[in-house]
C-alpha cells in the first residue's frame, strides 16, 4: 500500500512542477537558513569541558571603596592580585589557579624566524588539573617551582610543531621577553570554546600558546592584555607595569566536587570578606557570588547578541515558509476533491485517503530536508569565510544533521495534516455528481 | 463593484484566506523588524569619527628585548627608541605629518576615566576617553580646533600608562566641555583627571569619537580627551598623515625604514602597519555582515510570500474557472474579472497587514526587552505597510489577469 502511496504521491508531484519546486524550495531555504543559525548557536553556547564544568566554579568578591555602592550591585568580574594570592594559599577548594593572560615576543633560535609574539598564560600549578588540560610530553610546574619563581614553561601543541618540528622538547630552551625558558611540559590539541576562564581574550577560538608560572610573571614584569578596572587610587601599581592592589585584573577558578563543597565554599567567601573587611581592606558589607561554568557563561552573556537574533529571524523565516507550504497544500488538495470523490466512492477509507496524502506531504518534507541540508551546508560555509572569531567553529556535527532531517519532515507533515484533513471531509456523492 | 460577492466567496475559502492572512502578518512583522535593524546598523557604520580618515595610517610595533620601563634610565631609553622612530617616519617621502598616537577612533585601544570638576568626586563628572599623544597629535588627526590652542612641544610629558604624572594642560572635544560647563565657558578651566589630578583646558576640538565601538562605550561615544603625553612602553603607535594617494606606498616605506632602524622589533601584517580605512573596515564588518545577512533573508521572504500569494491565487482562479466565464457571459467585461482578484486581494492583504502591524509592534517591544532596540519609527511601519500591499497587488497582476483572459464561451461548456 506504502509504495502505491508513493507512486500517487509522485504522481501528483510530477504533475504540478512549477508547485512541487516552490514548496519544496520554500522548505529548504526555511530549514536551511535555520539549521545554519542554529548550528551557530550550538556550537557558541555550547559547554566548554563536558563532565567536568559542573564542577568548576569562578569565586567573586568585593573589594572596591564605598564610593558608588549599590545595593545588590554584582561584585567586579576578577579579583586583585592580593584577593587572589589569599585565596589561592587558603587552599580550601580540591583544585584552584590564579590566572591573566599576556602576550610575550618570543625569539626563535631558529635564525631563519623571526622573533613573533606568542598568546601566554600566566597562571598556578593546578591549572593542568582542574581543566583537564591534556598532556602530550612532559607535565605542568609543581606548585614548589611556581613559588620559587621558576623559568619552567608549558607549550601548546601548535607551536611546538612550529619551533621544534613536533619532537618532544621537554628540557629544550625557549627565550621569552629577554629570560630563558626550560620547557617541562606539551600539550596536546587543547582549545576549550568559549575560552571560559578568561573571557576578556576574545570568548572563542583562543588559546594560548605559552603558559607560565603566575609568579613568574610578576617577577619578570611581563606585559599582560585584558581588562583591568581600578577605583579610589588604583593608579600607579607594582612597579609601573603591573596594576596595584585597587585594581581587579585576575582570574579565579576552583573545583568543587561537590555541591556540599560549593555551598561551604561559599560561606568561606563570605568569612573571608567580613575578615577583610575587619581588617580594613574591604569597605563593603561581604558581596560573594560563586557560579560554575555554565551560570558563568551566561551571566557574562558571551554568545553574542547578533547571533541569537539571526537565529529568530531564521526561525520566523521558517515558521513563513510553512505557513506559505500548509496554504499551497491545501490548495492542491482541494483541487483535487474530484479524483478523491472518485477514490471514496470506489471504497477507499477516508484514513486510506489521509494515509495518501499525508505520504504526499512527507515527501515534500523529504526533498526540502535534504536541499535543506545542502543549503544548510552552504550557509556553515559561508559563516565560516566570514572574519568574526567563532566562524571557523561553524560545522555541523552528526546530532545537527539528525536535527535537520528530523525537523524537516516533521515540519511538513505538520504542514501537511490540516489540508488532508480537510479534504478526507469531502462527501464523494457531491464530488461524482458535479462532474 | 460590489464588495459582496468578493466575501461571500471568500467565506466559501477560509481556511485558504486565513493562511495567506498569518503569512502576510508575519512576513510584515519580521520584515519591519529586520529592516529596522539594518537601517540601526546603517546609521551606525555612517558615524563620523571626527578626524579626516583619508591618507592615514596606523603603526603599532612593539620592541623586542627592550627595558621594562620600571626606573627612570630605561623610560629615557624607550623613549629615545620612540623618538628615533618619529624621526625615521617624518623624513620618508610622501609623509606629512607623523605623531605618537596611542589610540585611533574604531581601533578598540581605550584607556577611560572619570573627568570632574572637583578632586572629592562631588559634583559634575564626565566618563571619557584618553588619547595620548605628542604636539603633532591634533593636526596630524586633523582634528578641528574651535577653541584655545593646540599643545605645543613644552607641553609633551613623557611616562608609562601606570605613572600618577599629571598632564597639566588639556584639550577636550566639545560633549567633554558642554557636559561640565554648559554655560560653555570650559576653555581656561581647570578639571580633575581619574578625579583627582588638576589639568587645565587649553584647547576644544569639535569632534571626536572614543577608540571603542562596544555598546558599553555608548554612553560616552564621543567623550574624547587629549593628553599631551608620549607614552613609553614596550610597544608603541604612531599615526602617519601621507600626501593624497600615497597611503600604500607609505606603509611600504615605513615598514622597511622602521626595520632598517631596528630589526628586533614585531610589526606582524595583521595590525602592525594599517591604513585607517582597513581599520573602519574591521570594526564594523560584524555590523555590515549583519545588514547583509538581514538583508538577504528579508528578499528570499518576500519572494516565498509573494510566490505563495501566485500559487494560492492561481488554484482559486482554476477553481473558478466556470463561475468567471459564467460571469462573462453574462455581461462582466475583462476589466471587472481582473479587479475582482485585485479587489480580493487588497481585502485579504489589508487583513494580513492590519495583524502584522500588532505582530511588529509585538516583536519590537520582545526586542527591546532582551536586546538593544529602540522603538520602530512610524515611518518604517507606515512603509512595511505600503510594501506589503504593493508586494500582494504585483503577485496578483499574473493570476488575475489569466482569470480575465476566460472567454464567456466556458460557461457553455461542461465543467
Amino acid at each position: 500500500m506504502f509504495a502505491y502511496y508513493l507512486d500517487l504521491a509522485l504522481r501528483s508531484l510530477m504533475r504540478n512542477k512549477a508547485l512541487t519546486i516552490l514548496m519544496v524550495l520554500a522548505i529548504a531555504l526555511g530549514i536551511g537558513a535555520s539549521m545554519t543559525t542554529l548550528t551557530v548557536l550550538h556550537v557558541l553556547s555550547g559547554d566548554p569541558l563536558p563532565g567536568k564544568s559542573a564542577q568548576l566554579y569562578y569565586p567573586q568578591v568585593d573589594p572596591q571603596d564605598i564610593k558608588g555602592m549599590q545595593p545588590n550591585k554584582e561584585p567586579p568580574d576578577q579579583v586583585t592580585l592580593i584577593d587572589g594570592l589569599n585565596l589561592l594559599h587558603a587552599g580550601r577548594a580540591d583544585h584552584q589557579a590564579l590566572m591573566s593572560g599576556g602576550s610575550v615576543p618570543l625569539q626563535p633560535e631558529q635564525s631563519s624566524l623571526d622573533p613573533f609574539y606568542v598568546e601566554a598564560r600566566y597562571t598556578t600549578a593546578d591549572f593542568f588539573a582542574m581543566f583537564d588540560a591534556p598532556f602530550l610530553y612532559g607535565r605542568g610546574w609543581t606548585e614548589a617551582d611556581g613559588e620559587a619563581k621558576a623559568r619552567e614553561v608549558v607549550i601548546a601543541k601548535s607551536l611546538n610543531d612550529k619551533l621544534f618540528a613536533g619532537a618532544n622538547s621537554v628540557g629544550r630552551t625557549l627565550r621569552m621577553a629577554g629570560t630563558s625558558f626550560r620547557v617541562v611540559g606539551v600539550l596536546d590539541s587543547w582549545q576549550p570554546n568559549p575560552h571560559f576562564y578568561d573571557l576578556n581574550t576574545g570568548s572563542y577560538a583562543y588559546g594560548e600558546q605559552v603558559f607560565l608560572p603566575l609568579q613568574t610573571m610578576l617577577e619578570l614584569r611581563l606585559d599582560r592584555n585584558g581588562s583591568t578596572d581600578c577605583w579610589g587610587n588604583g593608579g600607579g601599581g607594582v612597579g609601573s607595569i603591573l596594576p596595584s592592589d585597587s585594581c581587579v585584573w585576575l582570574q579565579f577558578w576552583a573545583q568543587l566536587d561537590s555541591p556540599a563543597k560549593a555551598a561551604a565554599y561559599k560561606e568561606f567567601l563570605v568569612h573571608y570578606s567580613q575578615d577583610q573587611k575587619t581588617l580594613g581592606r574591604f569597605q563593603r558589607a561581604p558581596n560573594v557570588r560563586l557560579r560554575n561554568v555554565m551560570q558563568w557563561l551566561d551571566y557574562q552573556m558571551v554568545v553574542p547578541d547578533d547571533v541569537r537574533l539571526q537565529n529568530g529571524l531564521a526561525f520566523g523565516f521558517l515558521l513563513v515558509c510553512l505557513v506559505n507550504t500548509v496554504g499551497l497544500m491545501l490548495a492542491k488538495f482541494m483541487r483535487r476533491s474530484a479524483e478523491l470523490g472518485v477514490r471514496r466512492a470506489l471504497g477507499a477509507s477516508r484514513r486510506a485517503l489521509f494515509a495518501q496524502l499525508l505520504i504526499e506531504s512527507g515527501v515534500v518534507g523529504l526533498v526540502g530536508g535534504i536541499g535543506g541540508l545542502l543549503l544548510a551546508m552552504f550557509g556553515l560555509w559561508l559563516v565560516r569565510q566570514r572574519p568574526s572569531d567563532y566562524a571557523a567553529l561553524a560545522h555541523l556535527d552528526m546530532s545537527m544533521l539528525f536535527t535537520t532531517f528530523v525537523l524537516a519532515v516533521c515540519a511538513t507533515l505538520l504542514a501537511g495534516l490540516l489540508p488532508a484533513w480537510r479534504a478526507c471531509q469531502i462527501a464523494p456523492a457531491l464530488q461524482l455528481k458535479s462532474n | 463593484m460590489t464588495v459582496h460577492p468578493i466575501l461571500a466567496a471568500l467565506r466559501r475559502h477560509k481556511a485558504g484566506v486565513s493562511l495567506i492572512v498569518l503569512q502576510i502578518a508575519l512576513t510584515l512583522a519580521i520584515v519591519c523588524n529586520a529592516v529596522f535593524i539594518i537601517g540601526q546598523r546603517i546609521e551606525r557604520l555612517n558615524r563620523p569619527t571626527g578626524i579626516d580618515e583619508s591618507n592615514l595610517i596606523k603603526i603599532s610595533q612593539a620592541w623586542v628585548g627592550a627595558p621594562s620601563g620600571d626606573d627612570a634610565a630605561s623610560i629615557e631609553k624607550l623613549d629615545a627608541l620612540q623618538r628615533t622612530d618619529l624621526d625615521t617616519l617624518r623624513s620618508l617621502p610622501d609623509v606629512k605629518e607623523v605623531a605618537a598616537s596611542e589610540s585611533l577612533p574604531l581601533s578598540g585601544i581605550i584607556w577611560s576615566s572619570d573627568i570632574s570638576l572637583s578632586p572629592e568626586d562631588k559634583g559634575l563628572t564626565a566618563q571619557s576617553a584618553y588619547y595620548y599623544g605628542d604636539e603633532h597629535l591634533r593636526s596630524t588627526l586633523g582634528l578641528h580646533l574651535i577653541a584655545g590652542r593646540d599643545f605645543n612641544a613644552g607641553d609633551i610629558l613623557h611616562h608609562t600608562i601606570r605613572s600618577t604624572d599629571v598632564s597639566p594642560v588639556i584639550i577636550v572635544a566639545k560633549p567633554v566641555a558642554d557636559k561640565l560647563f554648559p554655560q560653555g565657558d570650559a576653555l581656561g578651566k581647570t578639571v580633575y583627571l581619574d578625579g583627582k589630578k588638576p589639568s587645565t583646558i587649553v584647547g576644544i576640538v569639535e569632534q571626536l569619537q572614543t577608540p571603542t565601538t562596544a555598546s558599553w562605550g555608548n554612553p560616552f561615544a564621543y567623550n574624547s580627551v587629549l593628553l599631551p603625553v608620549r607614552l613609553d612602553g614596550t610597544s608603541a603607535s604612531y599615526a602617519i598623515r601621507t600626501r593624497p594617494g600615497r597611503e600604500q606606498a607609505v606603509m611600504h616605506e615605513a615598514r622597511k625604514a622602521l626595520l632598517a632602524v631596528n630589526p628586533m622589533r614585531i610589526m606582524p601584517d595583521a595590525w602592525g602597519i594599517q591604513s585607517f580605512s582597513d581599520i573602519r573596515a574591521k570594526a564594523y564588518r560584524a555590523d555590515r555582515g549583519m545588514a547583509i545577512l538581514m538583508g538577504t533573508v528579508c528578499l528570499i521572504l518576500l519572494g516565498v510570500t509573494a510566490a505563495g500569494i501566485v500559487g494560492l491565487t492561481s488554484f482559486w482562479v482554476g477553481q473558478r474557472h466556470r463561475q468567471i466565464g459564467v460571469r462573462r457571459a453574462l455581461g462582466a467585461r475583462r476589466i471587472d474579472i481582473l479587479h475582482y482578484f485585485q479587489i480580493e486581494n487588497l481585502m485579504i492583504a489589508g487583513i494580513g497587514v492590519v495583524l502584522g502591524v500588532l505582530l511588529a509592534v509585538g516583536l519590537n517591544l520582545w526586542l527591546m526587552a532582551h536586546y538593544e532596540m529602540a522603538r520602530i519609527p512610524l515611518f518604517y511601519m507606515t512603509a512595511a505597510v505600503l510594501a506589503m500591499l504593493a508586494l500582494g497587488q504585483a503577485a496578483v497582476f499574473v493570476p488575475a489577469r489569466r482569470a480575465s483572459n476566460v472567454p464567456p464561451v466556458v460557461a457553455t461548456r461542461a465543467a
